[in-house]
This record gives structure tokens, C-alpha cells and sequence, in this order.
């Protein structure tokens, strides 16, 4: 499965409850919109940990890089080339 | 005139004559109360609190009562029975560490730290719980870090997992919890109504524990910025060690201000750029007023929306369903 969709998978089961009737784009705010709050976001880290082998740093925990599946996709895509 | 910070000055006169008729409406004519019972911490806005409650009721129908656990500050006695005696009003103690005890409080609350770190000694290492400090410069997301400071001095600090998060602060909010009922057994013995002492920047961002601190019957300065707390304590004659104290938490082993804790941010700063929010003064205005950028305040702007709207459900009354 492409990335964005197993983090939009994720999001959708934890975060919405399963609830499919959202419209939840590549550019949705998740953030501003509430879909996602700060336990959401730590939530969200440990998803990526497990699932893409990845340690978010503390101070890569910006709205810039949560803020959508887009912006998450290419902040996994960038630490992904770096590491 | 230009945004500023005088937008935020209270006629403290005026404000104290608003709030202490409003206290005794409620509380004599519609609650048939005949006192107040404050519980009093050693910080600023209970002390206000403590002010208003006796201009409104006078200093013999009003009961502080102090509840130290074995987290707290020894200096937040001190500064709580020195306020009291400068009013005039009788002041307890209720050491609730044997209650927290019985209810498992700091042994959850521990073992939640040891999953984090593995060698926590409760006896000795000092915990606390903190946001990133950067929330001007790089608006940074609300995730909690535990800051473990050994005996060495050493502080190490490690991003907390969403299970040890919620387990520490489900435990400690035994505390707050415990405090508001043993502030209704006080209260309920001598007929009197329990005063809240929540501002405004810890109702309207959740920095407080529902039916904990919470929990009261009338909450007199809830509409107060703490800039504005700060001009009532100087009114209403609260003793300079308090008005000088750096607000905390007191809550956790470590001492912690309410800026680590929650605000991430001097509440000089915070009280205007919130106002601007509040009022819908553009960014730019609030920035020129505080000698920062727009895009600082915008960071600032957006955080204080997040913690509204994540914390409406601490505000949320019971809601029926029919």
C-alpha cells in the first residue's frame, strides 16, 4: 500500500473512528480542523516509528510537517533520502 | 489609540466592586450560602480569590484551606498562611499525601515514569513535565517531553509516548481531584459554597482538571486575563512573596512553571497576543505592540485555537441524552 494511504488508513481508524465519510484529501488541515490534536500527533509518531522505521525528533514536530498527509508524506520522503 | 498594552488595564476599583457584589448575589441571595470556603495554594490567583471572597462575605465567614501533598512546595504553605493572617482569615491544613497514597496515586503516576525510564527512583530523581520552549520562534506542536533530574543534578529529558502521558497525568489529577472534595467536606460542614480560583487563560485553554480544580460553585475571576489577576492582588493587598512568585505547577517532584507546563510563553506576551485574538487585532498590530514578528504571533494565534478546541471537552458540562 502506498504510503499516504496507510497514514490515511491510520488516521481514519485512530482519529475518526472509522468514520469514512470525511473527506479527508492529501490537503486536508489536519491540525487546524482538529482531526488531529497533540495526542494525536504523538500517536501518529509512534505509527511511523513502527511502520516506517522512523524517529521523529522532537523538534521536527511542527505543523509544517503534520499539518497534512501531503506534508507528512514528503517530510517521511525527505528523512527517508537523508537517513 | 494604538494596540498596546493598555488594553488590558483593569479599573481595579470598579472590577473589585463588580466581582464582590456578583459573589454575594450568587452565593447569599441564589445559592443560600453563607460563606466561602477558598482553597488556598500559596499562588497569585488563589490569593486574589482569598481577597475577593473576604470583601465580598468578610474575613469570618470565609475559611482558606490549605492541601499540601508530598509533591508540593514547602514555601507554598508559608506564603498561604502568611496571606491569610494579613486578612484575617482561619486557615487549615488537609495534608492529603496519605489519601493519595491510599488511592495509588504516586505509585501509577511512578510507574508510568518507568516506562519512560527504567531506572526512575522516586526517592531521589525529580520529574516534571514540559512543552517546547519555542512556540514564537518555530510555533512547535504540543507534545509533552518528561524531564527526569537525577540526583547528580543531570536532567534528561525524552518525548513522551501517549500511554505514559496519559497514565501520569490521569495520576496526578488524583490530586486536584482529592482537593476539591476535601474543599466540599469544609465547605458543605459550615454550609458555605466553594470558590474557584481558574483564570481565564486556564479555563479557556484547559490548563485545569474537570471536577478537580474545576469544580466549584462560582468561578469570580474566570474572566480575567493573568495580567489583570496580577493588577487585582496589588489592589486587594496580597503580600509581595506571591505577587513576586513565579507562577508553577506544583504538581510534579521538579519545580515547573505554568510556562513549561502549559503556556510556553511569558504571560506578558501571551495575555496581549490573546487579546488580539480575541478582538480580531491583525497579527501585524498585536507584533508591532510586542516587538515581534506577525508570523511569531500567528504561531502564537494558532496554538491558542488548538488548545480551545482540544479542550472543549473539559468545559463541556454533562449533557444529557434524550
Amino acid at each position: 500500500m502506498e504510503i499516504k494511504e496507510r497514514i490515511r488508513e491510520f488516521i481514519v481508524e485512530n482519529c475518526l473512528f472509522g468514520d469514512t465519510s470525511v473527506d479527508l484529501t492529501d490537503d486536508t488541515a489536519l491540525l487546524d480542523t482538529g482531526i488531529i490534536d497533540s495526542t494525536g500527533v504523538i500517536e501518529l509518531v509512534l505509527f511511523i516509528s513502527e511502520n516506517f522505521g522512523l524517529e521523529v525528533p522532537a523538534e521536527d514536530m511542527l505543523p509544517e510537517n503534520f499539518n497534512s498527509i501531503a506534508r507528512l508524506h514528503a517530510y517521511l520522503e525527505q528523512r527517508v533520502s537523508v537517513s | 489609540m494604538q494596540f498596546g498594552t493598555h488594553v488590558l488595564q483593569l479599573d481595579v476599583e470598579a472590577e473589585t466592586n463588580h466581582i464582590v457584589t456578583l459573589m454575594r448575589q450568587i452565593i447569599q441571595q441564589d445559592f443560600r450560602r453563607r460563606g466561602a470556603v477558598v482553597g488556598l495554594s500559596g499562588g497569585i490567583d488563589s490569593a486574589t480569590v482569598l481577597g475577593l471572597a473576604v470583601r465580598a462575605f468578610g474575613a469570618e465567614r470565609v475559611l482558606a484551606v490549605m492541601m499540601p501533598e508530598k509533591a508540593s512546595s514547602p514555601v507554598s504553605e508559608a506564603y498561604a498562611l502568611q496571606l491569610a493572617a494579613k486578612f484575617g482569615v482561619q486557615a487549615i491544613k488537609e495534608d492529603l499525601t496519605a489519601g493519595l497514597e491510599g488511592l495509588g496515586c504516586y505509585a501509577r503516576q511512578d510507574e508510568a515514569v518507568r516506562s519512560v525510564f527504567p531506572d526512575y527512583d522516586p526517592a531521589v530523581d525529580k520529574i516534571k513535565l514540559v512543552l517546547p520552549g519555542d512556540l514564537l520562534e518555530r510555533g512547535s506542536l504540543n507534545v509533552y517531553s518528561l524531564s527526569l533530574t537525577g540526583a547528580d543534578g543531570v536532567e534528561q529529558r525524552r518525548v513522551l509516548p501517549v500511554a505514559a502521558y496519559l497514565q501520569i497525568v490521569a495520576a496526578s489529577n488524583m490530586k486536584q481531584r482529592s482537593r476539591m472534595l476535601m474543599l466540599y467536606y469544609h465547605a458543605e460542614q459550615r454550609n458555605y459554597a466553594v470558590i474557584g480560583t481558574a483564570n481565564r487563560n486556564e479555563h479557556a485553554q484547559g490548563f485545569f482538571v474537570k471536577y478537580g480544580d474545576g469544580g466549584a460553585d462560582i468561578q469570580p475571576i474566570q474572566h480575567l486575563y493573568k495580567t489583570q489577576i496580577y493588577q487585582l492582588a496589588h489592589y486587594l493587598g496580597v503580600t509581595q512573596e506571591i505577587i513576586a512568585r513565579t507562577p508553577t505547577t506544583d504538581t510534579y517532584t521538579a519545580e515547573c512553571s505554568q510556562e513549561e507546563f502549559y503556556f510556553r510563553l511569558p504571560f506578558e506576551q501571551m495575555d496581549l497576543i490573546w487579546y488580539g485574538l480575541d478582538h480580531d487585532i491583525p497579527a501585524a498590530d498585536v507584533a508591532a505592540a510586542l516587538q515581534i514578528s506577525p508570523q511569531q504571533v500567528e504561531h502564537v494565534y494558532r496554538d491558542l485555537a488548538q488548545k480551545s478546541r482540544s479542550t472543549e471537552y473539559l468545559r463541556a458540562k454533562p449533557l444529557m441524552v434524550r
